[in-house]
């Protein structure tokens, strides 16, 4: 009797637990972030389920952002989408075009729920934001490019970190120089770092209508911008043996290459900081730095990536109700602070910043180095060309651009003929964009 | 010969409609809704679609890189159907020879059929990095030879061999099947008659085996163009620079990732009406050569 008395009493209490969760309102969440990052993300629902009595967020994994876009479509269709969805940045337009979500903005007030939008970074904010400056959706796991260099190669070669992109080749001639073997650059065809980002810091658009932003009849026209020269000059690098092609699909990404000492410079998100710290073999030398930019030119600010947090329509109170609980939550200082410091995101929020810089939180290892990423990202206040791309089939277009710039870099066709066919045949997909959703217009 | 049959044919209807009924949920009903989404634009999130009549086909047939698609992916089903029925055939004719340890061999072939198809491009991907392994020592004998990162040719003819090397397991069952289901006696009377390995085979197991060549054909062909996705998705995303873009490969890149459902039904009615006429084609010219024992 004595024995079996905790077993009762442990049964008794896992029946009140249930009863209790069961009492719960639940509300589904999906996210697209995968591996580590995303076994991170469930961490902040379970937080959040804990801090709770009255609401559950019930969370699912997929693994990619496309997937879980083009998940929450199919349940979407079939009635039975989630509550929020975490969507990327190229899956914005659709999203916007099918006013099929609740702005968070106006969630937030419905339930009564104070937040101090304007404490957002402004070229966060405005991203995820209508023309008319309403914010649709949470800003959530944000980022920006940045450029990866190896200190010990540049020490070496005698060369300060480059700030433009002529110090960036006599750097590469300066570590080839010094090591005849070592790779210089490990290159990726980025079209977010080496078409949007580095536009963005140019200020110079790659659409018309403000890139996208005034109007649905937009064109691209970076094939007439300086991004030309950029990417001749990528190529010329490889061709000149100071850049080498580091994809996956060749067994090594540009990531790899660097943590493990091969290459000494990569572009890429400042949320790779935290996976190069846990990949770098030992003694790697590393930091960070903005974009360089091309002489003659005035920094601007760079764009956000990553992705943000919608609410989709069709669901009832008492879920938009949990919602906006998981927002309020996430919204603390003290979520984000535990997001940033375990992810390799930026903190979303000016007081979040501002309080993590003051407890030292940049100025040692391993989280030294991603105050970069805020520093680019407010360079300047964000303008008509640099606050973000509002352009439909983005997923699409950035693709095309990518076989394109492959398909120079094969030595197929110069680079100028190369990003003509691309900006031809993304214009066709723009006009189709248009036509789907004739007589709309963007929010 | 008396025939089993049901009285009642209620009865009959009533056994078949579960089967029929999942035909029709999994099969013609999301056919017909291609075939809707093929001639309107439809919006991703639902709200509206408007009907464009053949524009949606037009668009796709007048796009000088859908028809590169097109010639990749009959590249790629010639291909992979030649070496994967080539190398089936030898194996398996090995096999019937009862050369040694073919027992332990026999089981080791049907093997990578089991296994499914992203984790042989996985596999593959890592075998044929260029830049560790075995072909890194073959790139630095010979500077430049294996480049599958920028050259289209040397990532085509990656994913061939791996598409190719999961086939093999399935055509070998049939063709060990097949060759195992010839009498001994006629292979026994050649060889009184003189004839030797090699001609025994040419002349008897052959011609014996066309029926089985015929079937296998058929289903490596439409297999290639149908079931090629996992192996491009996990070995070269379809670059670069489009080398590797099979049509499959291409329908779920603008439909599922690019969000553009009605040119992706489009291009999906055309791959269907593509791989049925192959297949009559097939039926029609092939299959007289055939002759059934």
């Amino acid at each position: 009797m004595n024995k079996s008395y905790p077993a009762l009493a442990a049964l008794a209490l896992a029946f009140c637990a249930t009863t209790a969760s069961a009492d719960k309102i639940k509300f589904d969440y999906w996210y697209g972030l995968s591996g580590d990052l995303g076994e991170t993300l469930a961490e902040t629902c379970n937080r959040f389920n804990a801090s709770q009595d009255k609401y559950e967020a019930v969370c699912t994994g997929y693994d990619g952002y496309e997937l879980v876009v083009q998940s929450a479509i199919a349940a979407f269709r079939a009635g039975k989408a989630p509550t929020i969805l975490q969507s990327f940045d190229a899956g914005t337009a659709d999203l916007m075009m099918s006013g099929e979500f609740y702005p968070v903005q106006k969630m937030m007030a419905d339930f009564g729920i104070e937040i101090d939008w304007a404490n957002y970074f402004p070229g966060i904010a405005n991203y995820y934001a209508s023309s008319k400056g309403e914010l649709f959706s949470m800003p959530f796991n944000s980022s920006t490019a940045v450029m990866y260099y190896n200190a010990a190669d540049l020490e070496k070669a005698g060369v300060k970190a480059p700030t433009t992109w002529e110090e960036f080749e006599a750097a590469l001639k300066a570590v080839k120089a010094a090591d005849p073997a070592r790779c210089g650059l490990g290159y990726e065809p980025s079209v977010w770092v080496d078409l949007e980002q580095f536009s963005a810091i140019h200020n110079i658009g790659i659409a018309s209508n403000n890139n996208g932003y005034d109007g649905l009849d937009t064109q691209f026209t970076y094939n007439t911008t300086l991004h030309v020269k950029h990417m001749e000059n990528i190529q010329r690098w490889i061709n000149e043996g100071l850049a080498e092609m580091k994809t996956p699909a060749g067994g090594m990404g540009s990531q790899d290459a660097f943590a493990q000492n091969i290459c000494t410079f990569m572009f890429g998100s400042i949320a790779s900081h935290s996976s190069v710290h846990l990949k770098a073999v030992d003694g790697l030398s590393w930091d960070v730095a903005m974009l360089p930019i091309y002489e003659g030119n005035t920094r601007h600010n760079s764009v956000v990536g990553g992705a943000s947090l919608w609410v989709l329509s069709g669901k009832s109170e008492e879920e938009y109700r949990g919602a906006a609980e998981y927002m309020k939550f996430l919204a603390t200082a003290e979520s984000e602070k535990w997001w940033v410091s375990n992810t390799g995101y930026i903190p979303v929020t000016k007081s979040a910043f501002e309080q993590l810089t003051a407890e030292g939180f940049y100025s040692a290892a391993p989280y030294k180095g991603r105050e970069v990423a805020l520093q680019s990202l407010t360079f300047t206040e964000p303008g008509p060309l640099t606050r973000g791309y509002r352009l439909g089939s983005m997923i699409q277009t950035r693709a095309e651009w990518k076989s394109e710039v492959e398909a120079a870099l094969a030595g197929q066709k110069t680079m100028q003929e190369a990003l003509d066919t691309a900006v031809e045949r993304s214009n066709a997909m723009l006009a189709k964009f248009a036509k789907t959703y004739e007589g709309k217009t963007l929010p | 010969m008396r025939r089993a049959y049901f009285k009642n044919n209620w009865v009959a209807a009533l056994m078949v409609a579960p089967q029929l009924l999942i035909i029709f949920i999994f099969f013609y009903w999301p056919t017909s809704q291609a075939l809707y989404w093929a001639f309107t634009l439809e919006q991703p999130w639902g709200g509206g679609n408007t009907w464009v009549g053949f524009d949606n086909f037009s668009a796709i047939l007048t796009d000088d890189l859908y028809w590169y698609s097109v010639q990749v992916s009959v590249i790629y089903a010639i291909g992979s159907t030649v070496l994967a029925v080539g190398m089936a055939l030898i194996l398996a004719v090995f096999v019937d020879r009862q050369l040694r340890g073919f027992k332990a061999y026999k089981i080791g072939m049907i093997w990578p059929y089991a296994i499914a198809a992203p984790a042989v491009g996985l596999a593959f991907r890592f075998i044929f990095n260029p830049g560790a392994g075995i072909m890194l020592y073959i790139n630095q004998v010979f500077p430049g030879l294996w480049d599958p990162i920028s050259n289209g040719n040397h990532a085509m003819a990656m994913v061939v061999i791996a598409g190719a090397w999961k086939q093999v397991a399935y055509n070998f069952i049939f063709f060990l099947a097949g060759l195992q289901s010839i009498p001994r006696s006629l292979l026994e009377a050649g060889a009184m008659d003189g004839a030797r390995v090699l001609r025994r085979m040419r002349d008897i197991q052959l011609p014996l085996l066309t029926p089985t060549f015929f079937f296998v054909l058929v289903i490596n062909i439409t297999d290639s163009f149908t079931d090629s996705f996992g192996i491009v998705d996990t070995m070269t995303g379809g670059g670069p620079a489009r080398a590797t873009n099979l049509m499959v490969f291409k329908i779920f890149n603008d439909g599922f990732q690019g969000l553009d459902y009605s040119g992706a039904a489009a291009q999906s009615i055309i791959l269907t009406i593509l791989v049925v006429s192959l297949t009559f084609v097939q039926f029609r010219y092939i299959e007289r050569k055939v002759h059934y024992t």
